[in-house]
């Protein structure tokens, strides 16, 4: 299945990565090939198979709900493009 | 004449606990040999006066006797584990500047027995590549070359400064990750060992996430004994990791024993593709021949769902990676696009993410978020789910018919010169994986062993894929292997 330049916008949007409208085009060929790679999964008869959740059978794990960290705000806080007073910083969210 | 840094790590460890080396001078030779190495760009973060004080403190420990197998080794580690304090950036723009404050299970664990930290080694952008050309600090270069030609050969991906590190004997051993081959086909272009363990074998926490289901780190060393010694000090259980398996890690050394007679090899005959090099089809026969000389008996097998692992991979790795890549939003870390006046919080992710990510990336990114939208979840996502439970079963039926491993060749060709495929299909290079990607998929330890040079002196290597929880006999194996290729080509030293 080919992607069309409008599917490719809307991914592009979905992913959150801005794509310039010059480029879509080519993005759009891109992920065409790439998924028409993918269609020989097709081919496979998977009627009757599970999808794989885990590749080795296991329950996962149950813990305590008790606190086990905390009190360091400052690490938190210390690769943060923009922190101020204990806080992220980013650009205004509510109108 | 091969210094210090030029020691396999097991006979690192003895001349270590014999004191006839110290740890801080061990230490020396690798930093000596690092600073000598950029035209490799391997490491890409160097880490001196750590290295020399965790020297200091392994002296201290070797003098006292409290000397655990790793205690004053030096080694390399692939960007992708976060170190705390120091530059972690999967190989990635977006992660510019970070710093962990905390430090990864598998390097805690090492620290802790002794092991000395170099540096961060180069790597494909956030383990996204064959030839390390996606990385953002610019490709490692592969120490060897094609006889007297000095075109720069890729040292594969996406670990490729660890293989690149450990062949030009600047560590004695380096850290790994293979999500769909990037140990065993880097460790495959530079002639050195590579294993990657059962998953859940070794702890993924701290490790930067690209797929989850398939991601597993492993040793990367200049001998199959050095890759059982490393190993051994990266497994063990990690509450953290809720995938990592509560299983006693057995002694990986020990069952090197040498003895394979009476064993089981399957040769799969869905390996043999077309236009494979006659070059690595002869070496595949001649590696059965190898384990057969030694006792074990081999048999073809058949895997029928090979051919479709890879484009399994390429939805299923592009998925998870959408989903884990989501956090790099310029808000808790890394960079943050300058934003123009009147852009809000959209902007803000979308211009920091179009910045920050590289091109592979991107792509994938966007790839992954395709086969997960509404609409196409069922066709692409759970259809390659499925598939992925078919590829597994068939290794489960080949081991429940009494095979005790298999042995293929690890890579469709060797080195490439780095550049060749810049034109080329993304898919054409995803080809590079179709040795490896099923054993991801299957959640299976796999090694691969240098075994000769080929024609034109570049190494070639085979693949011995095993049960998973079984390294043991793995590596065993593989010792076998290696003994009998006898691999010792060293690349002519340039840089």
């Amino acid at each position: 299945m080919a992607i069309d330049i409008e599917t490719a916008r809307k991914v592009a949007k979905l992913a959150r990565i801005r794509v310039e409208a010059e480029d879509l085009p080519a993005l759009a060929r891109e992920l065409s090939g790439i998924l028409s790679f993918m269609e020989q999964l097709n081919e496979v008869d998977v009627a009757d198979v599970a999808p794989m959740v885990s590749v080795t059978p296991m329950r996962l794990p149950w813990r305590a709900d008790v606190v086990t960290d905390g009190g360091i705000q400052a690490e938190i806080l210390a690769n943060a493009p923009d922190a101020r007073e204990g806080f992220f910083a980013v650009p205004k969210v509510v109108e | 004449m091969t210094g210090a840094n030029g020691l396999t790590i097991a006979a690192a460890r003895e001349a270590l606990r014999r004191r006839e080396i110290s740890a801080v001078d061990l230490t020396m030779a690798c930093l000596t040999a690092m600073d000598a190495a950029d035209r490799l760009n391997a490491f890409v973060h160097t880490t001196p006066e750590i290295a020399l004080a965790q020297a200091r403190a392994a002296d201290q420990r070797l003098a006292a006797g409290d000397a655990p197998a790793l205690c004053g080794i030096p080694l390399g580690i692939k960007d992708l584990f976060c170190t705390r304090g120091v530059p972690s950036q999967a190989g990635s723009h977006i992660l510019r500047g970070f710093r962990p404050e905390y430090e990864s299970t598998v390097t805690r664990r090492l620290f802790d027995a002794g092991a000395v930290m170099l540096g961060k080694l180069n790597m494909d952008e956030f383990a996204m590549g064959s030839s390390n050309e996606t990385s953002c600090y610019g490709p490692a270069v592969n120490p060897w070359r094609r006889g007297n030609d000095d075109a720069a050969l890729t040292p594969g991906g996406s670990s490729g400064g660890s293989a690149a590190a450990v062949v030009a004997d600047l560590c004695l051993g380096a850290l790994g990750t293979d999500t769909g081959g990037s140990i065993r086909q880097p460790a495959a272009f530079t002639g050195i060992t590579g294993l990657k363990p059962t998953y859940g074998r070794v702890s993924r926490w701290g490790i930067v996430a690209f797929a989850s289901s398939l991601d597993q780190a492993g040793p990367m060393t200049r001998s199959v004994r050095d890759a059982a010694i490393l190993l051994g000090g990266m497994a063990g259980h990690d509450p953290n990791d809720s995938t990592s398996a509560d299983l006693p890690v057995p002694d990986f050394e020990a069952a090197l024993t040498g003895d394979i007679r009476g064993r089981t090899i399957g040769i799969p005959r869905e390996y043999r593709m077309d236009g494979m090099p006659a070059e690595i089809e002869a070496l595949w026969a001649d590696g059965a021949a190898m384990l057969r000389d030694a006792g074990a008996t081999i048999t073809e097998i058949s895997l029928p769902h090979t051919r479709y692992a890879l484009p399994a991979y390429y939805v299923i790795a592009p998925a998870e990676a959408s989903s884990n890549l989501a956090r790099y939003d310029g808000v808790r870390y890394g960079h943050r696009a300058a934003l123009a006046s009147g852009d809000g919080i959209t902007e803000m992710y979308e211009k920091t993410r179009a910045e920050g990510f590289g091109r592979e990336v991107r792509r994938r990114v966007m790839i992954g978020t395709y086969v997960l939208s509404a609409g196409f979840y069922d066709a692409y996502y759970n259809r390659a789910r499925k598939v992925r439970a078919l590829v597994r079963r068939d290794f489960d039926l080949a081991f429940a018919a009494g095979v005790d491993a298999i042995l293929t060749p690890a890579t469709p060709t060797t080195a490439f010169p780095l550049g060749q495929m810049a034109d080329a299909d993304p898919v054409a290079m995803y080809l590079n994986d179709v040795f490896t990607v099923t054993v991801n998929l299957a959640g299976l330890p796999a090694i691969a062993v240098p075994a000769r040079l080929d024609a034109t002196g570049l190494p070639m290597a085979l693949q011995l894929i095993g049960r998973p929880w079984d390294e043991g006999a793995l590596l065993n194996h593989a010792h076998v292997l290696e003994r009998a290729a006898g691999f010792v080509a060293k690349p002519g030293k340039w840089w």
